[in-house]
């Protein structure tokens, strides 16, 4: 331990240094352990497996979701306070999270060692910092802004809610599809394409440098490099030792710089450097006698107010766009327990978790049909599936309470509750439906229908068929008051592509305004 | 000559020249390409067709009948009223020659109870889960190696199978539950005048013998749901459509399927607002366990819950005009029994 490593000489592993792993496998193992943890937890998020676990841990934990979710609603929500185990540590030992934690972050890291161009000349020339970088700091102004303007737009680009989102709706679907049991019937999605497309771009995205969505996009590595740009506890490099071989660049993550003034709002303190410099010249900690100044944050200040601007002018223009939340759009059903439309857009940032949960698929990313700012929120789809009337699990899973966790007897209206929730009302089509129009016999819905009692009644009637003879009819009828909008009616509708019956939103419970049947009160 | 690496490449490259081909290399090149061609020609030779797709014949399945040869020795049905459900079960096999009589050794055998619907057992809209338990421990005894529990469910299957108490009934009874997913339906000849092609659970499939275990039901559109209208529960597809013409739907359904056994639960009766229910108001104890050979006497048996007449139920005259029972279920001189 007296003797100094010489010069030059590659560090020799002695004694218990060759058993213990040195800071980049502790860090692999971190990586390893997280990443692991994230897809168990995603894959926990089904009925059958969800006993009681953080299923939304990784959202839980993402500081973004938790900044802007405080910015449009003035509340930390319950489980999002855990964010700040990770913005305090943040504080005093760097943006962490991105190489050890992120499972965005890790898998990006994988899979751009994987398209690595192995080629030594151009380490240096993809590992070094490039002012492309800046972009992710605007876009984090621009959707901050757009937050405390009241627009949640956050989950577009957070990366837990991008890769939540990804898992759920495009390759957990397409692994069942090669083969692997993840469901017992396969899920299809609205628009899963979409978000397959987008998730392999990001990937493939690593082509053309290592990390590009960590480094150029990541509105969260933007948000977590802001907060380390007052680290104590850094990469540093002794200026005197080092002979700027530049090794230290073969496998940056951040592109941060770790040979010249370290920029530290870029380092994800993955610690490769540390292990591949031969000198032993960088080590992470303290500043000793002889270390390198750092860099601070890189952005041009005119940017950042231009985007800013961008976006203060651009919420006006999109709160006068029709959208679900100033017109009720029938089509816009919205799962039980959600707040209403204004407050479930502040809140809502497009993971997907309820999707994953849901028993029969109902759940589905909406694309247009509640404005472009409704992007791939959660919509009921009755020809898909419908809501399980005993169900309640999207609410139990959802990380922003933008769907209220609520118990079976809230949502079915049993004792002490006074009504049911209803997430809208069916409407026959008597144009398409087989016994008032087709005189057949059918009936499919009553028999289906979940409440006691139930919500569709018939009458029976006699009526002459065209030949003349008279067919004995069950003519189905629904009562709006005990109607919940479950959609089990529309589910099961033998007319198989537009059904006769159809819900929409009007009546649901969480809206005021988007009601029809004037009511008493209720003594 | 100081130029540069790249520039000096791109001259060679435009510089170079093919000298003239050899006999030899003439011919081994022509015969390869004659027989790159000749070989694209029989690609399209074998593939030309006037069909717009090429399409795999269709494997069709039948479906086994599962009945076990008549005995003159033992009653048909027998009707056993009673507290424990398991004794009431034991007594009514024992009654149609004991259970050793239907399930030899080494046979699979698949339960079929209703379990459509989430709800409770008290509910009374599934299969009481204690029959179900019963019935899984008789088959092993008999020396079933196989005891599975299927049904195709309307509502989220894992929570059917959760919330009737049938999912662990039947694993404390040492059967398995089967729960038919995306794959595990097989197309099969149904042999019927609706029902022709249908897909239908492979398990029914995969079963030496099936034991029906519906229970007496109110239903909106045919008056009751019984033993027969419980094959509903063994296909896929759009099923729905079958209300169209249910009478002859269910009788399709029990002419393709001749279970081993019936036991009709009885216990608990769903008198109103079927095949749900959800009210215990709607919801009558009944006590009673019915087992029988015949499906059609045993529906026209179970209507007595009902408050509807045999007649006023068009598919019991229709199943015994295909010879698939009797209404008349008094002709087969039923044993009753009342236990405690």
């Amino acid at each position: 331990m007296s003797d100094t490593p010489k010069r030059g000489a590659p560090p020799k592993l002695t004694g218990w240094r060759r058993v213990v792993p040195g800071l980049r496998g502790v860090r692999r193992i971190y990586s390893v352990f997280f990443f692991g943890l994230f897809v168990l937890l995603l894959l926990a998020t089904d009925g059958r497996y969800l006993k009681g676990y953080e299923s939304a841990l990784f959202l839980e934990l993402d500081p973004l979701t938790a900044l802007a979710g405080l910015l449009t609603s003035a509340t930390l929500y319950k489980g999002l306070a855990l964010s700040l185990l990770m913005v305090i540590p943040t504080l005093f030992f760097g943006r962490f999270f991105c190489s050890w934690i992120c499972p965005m972050g890790i898998l990006n890291q994988w899979v751009g060692f994987l398209f690595q161009k192995r080629r030594p000349s151009e380490d240096h020339r993809l590992n070094a910092y490039r002012p492309l970088f800046r972009v992710k700091y605007y876009l984090l102004v621009a959707l901050l802004i757009l937050a405390a303007l009241g627009a949640l737009q956050i989950g577009l680009l957070d990366p837990i809610a991008l890769i939540t989102r990804s898992f759920t709706l495009a390759l957990f679907p397409a692994l069942q599809e090669s083969g692997v049991g993840l469901y017992l019937l396969t899920p299809v999605f609205h628009g899963g394409i979409l978000i397959a497309v987008i998730f392999i771009g990001l990937m493939v995205a690593n082509r053309l440098m290592p990390r590009f969505w960590c480094r150029v996009l990541c509105p969260l590595g933007a948000l977590l490099g802001v907060m380390s740009g007052r680290a104590l506890f850094r990469i540093r490099r002794d200026v005197d030792s080092c002979t700027d071989c530049r090794k230290c660049l073969k496998d940056c993550q951040g592109a941060c710089d770790p040979d010249g003034e370290l920029r530290v709002s870029e380092c994800h303190v993955c610690m490769n450097c540390v292990e591949a410099c031969p000198e032993g010249s960088l080590h992470y900690g303290l500043s000793q006698a002889r270390s390198s100044v750092h860099k601070p944050l890189d952005v041009n200040k005119r940017r950042l107010v231009e985007s800013g601007v961008a976006a203060g002018l651009f919420l006006p223009m999109m709160k006068r766009s029709l959208s679900a939340e100033s017109e009720p759009s029938p089509q816009v059903i919205r799962p039980p327990g959600s707040l209403p439309e204004a407050a479930f857009q502040a809140r809502c940032i497009k993971c997907a978790a309820c999707m994953k949960v849901c028993p029969t698929n109902v759940l589905q990313p909406a694309l247009l049909e509640g404005g472009l700012e409704g992007l791939w929120t959660p919509i009921l789809m009755n020809r898909v599936g419908y809501c399980e009337h005993h169900c309640v699990l999207c609410g139990q899973v959802c990380p922003t309470g933008a769907i209220q966790p609520i118990s079976v007897a809230e949502k079915v209206g049993a004792e002490p509750y006074k009504s049911p929730v209803k997430l809208g009302t069916a409407f026959y089509d008597r144009g398409r439906c087989l016994p008032w129009a087709m005189q057949t016999p059918c009936i499919v819905c009553e028999e289906v229908c979940p409440t006691t009692p139930k919500a569709i009644w018939y009458r029976e009637v006699e009526r002459p068929g065209r030949d003349g003879f008279p067919v004995a009819l069950k003519r189905p009828f629904v009562d709006p008051t005990l109607c919940i909008g479950c959609g089990v009616c529309e589910n099961k509708c033998p007319v198989e592509d537009h059904a006769a019956i159809r819900v929409s939103s009007v009546g649901e419970s969480r809206s005021s305004r988007n009601q029809m049947i004037l009511k008493k009160k209720q003594p | 000559m100081s130029e540069p690496n790249s520039k000096r490449k791109k001259r060679a490259k435009s510089c170079r020249v093919q000298t003239p081909m050899s006999r030899r290399a003439l011919l081994r090149h022509a015969g390869q390409t004659a027989a790159l061609a000749a070989g694209i020609g029989a690609v399209g030779w074998w593939a030309y067709s006037d069909a717009p797709i090429r399409r795999r014949v269709e494997e069709v399945l039948k479906i086994r009948d599962f009945r076990v040869p008549a005995d003159a020795l033992h009653a048909q049905m027998a009707i056993v009223r009673g507290q424990n459900v398991e004794q009431m079960a034991r007594e009514a096999l024992a009654q149609l020659g004991g259970l050793e009589r239907f399930v030899q050794k080494g046979d699979r055998v698949l339960l079929k109870p209703n379990v459509g619907w989430d709800r409770q057992p008290e509910q009374a809209a599934n299969t009481g889960p204690e029959l179900v338990g019963a019935m899984t421990r008789l088959c092993i005894e008999a020396g079933a190696s196989d005891v599975v529990v299927s049904d195709v469910s309307l509502n989220d299957p894992h929570r059917c199978f959760f919330r009737s108490g049938i999912e662990q009934a039947v694993q404390e009874s040492g059967g398995t539950v089967r729960l038919p997913g995306t794959g595990d339906y097989l197309t099969t000849d149904m042999g019927g005048e609706l029902l022709t092609h249908w897909p239908v659970n492979k398990y029914l499939h995969q079963a030496d013998k099936v034991i029906n275990l519906p229970i007496v039901k109110h239903h909106s559109l045919t008056g009751c749901t019984l033993a027969m209208k419980n094959w509903y529960g063994v296909i896929g597809g759009r099923r729905n459509q079958l209300h169209q013409d249910i009478h002859t739907s269910i009788v399709d359904l029990a002419a393709a399927v001749r279970p081993t056994l019936t036991v009709m639960d009885a216990t608990r009766v769903l008198k109103h607002h079927g095949p749900t229910g959800g009210s215990l108001a709607d919801v009558s104890i009944e006590n009673t366990l019915i087992a029988s050979l015949d499906e059609v006497a045993l529906d026209a048996y179970s209507l007595r819950w009902l408050d509807v007449t045999p007649d006023q139920v068009p598919f019991l005259a229709m199943a015994e005009a295909r010879g698939l029972g009797r209404v008349d279920w008094k002709a087969l001189q039923p044993v009753e029994r009342q236990l405690g």
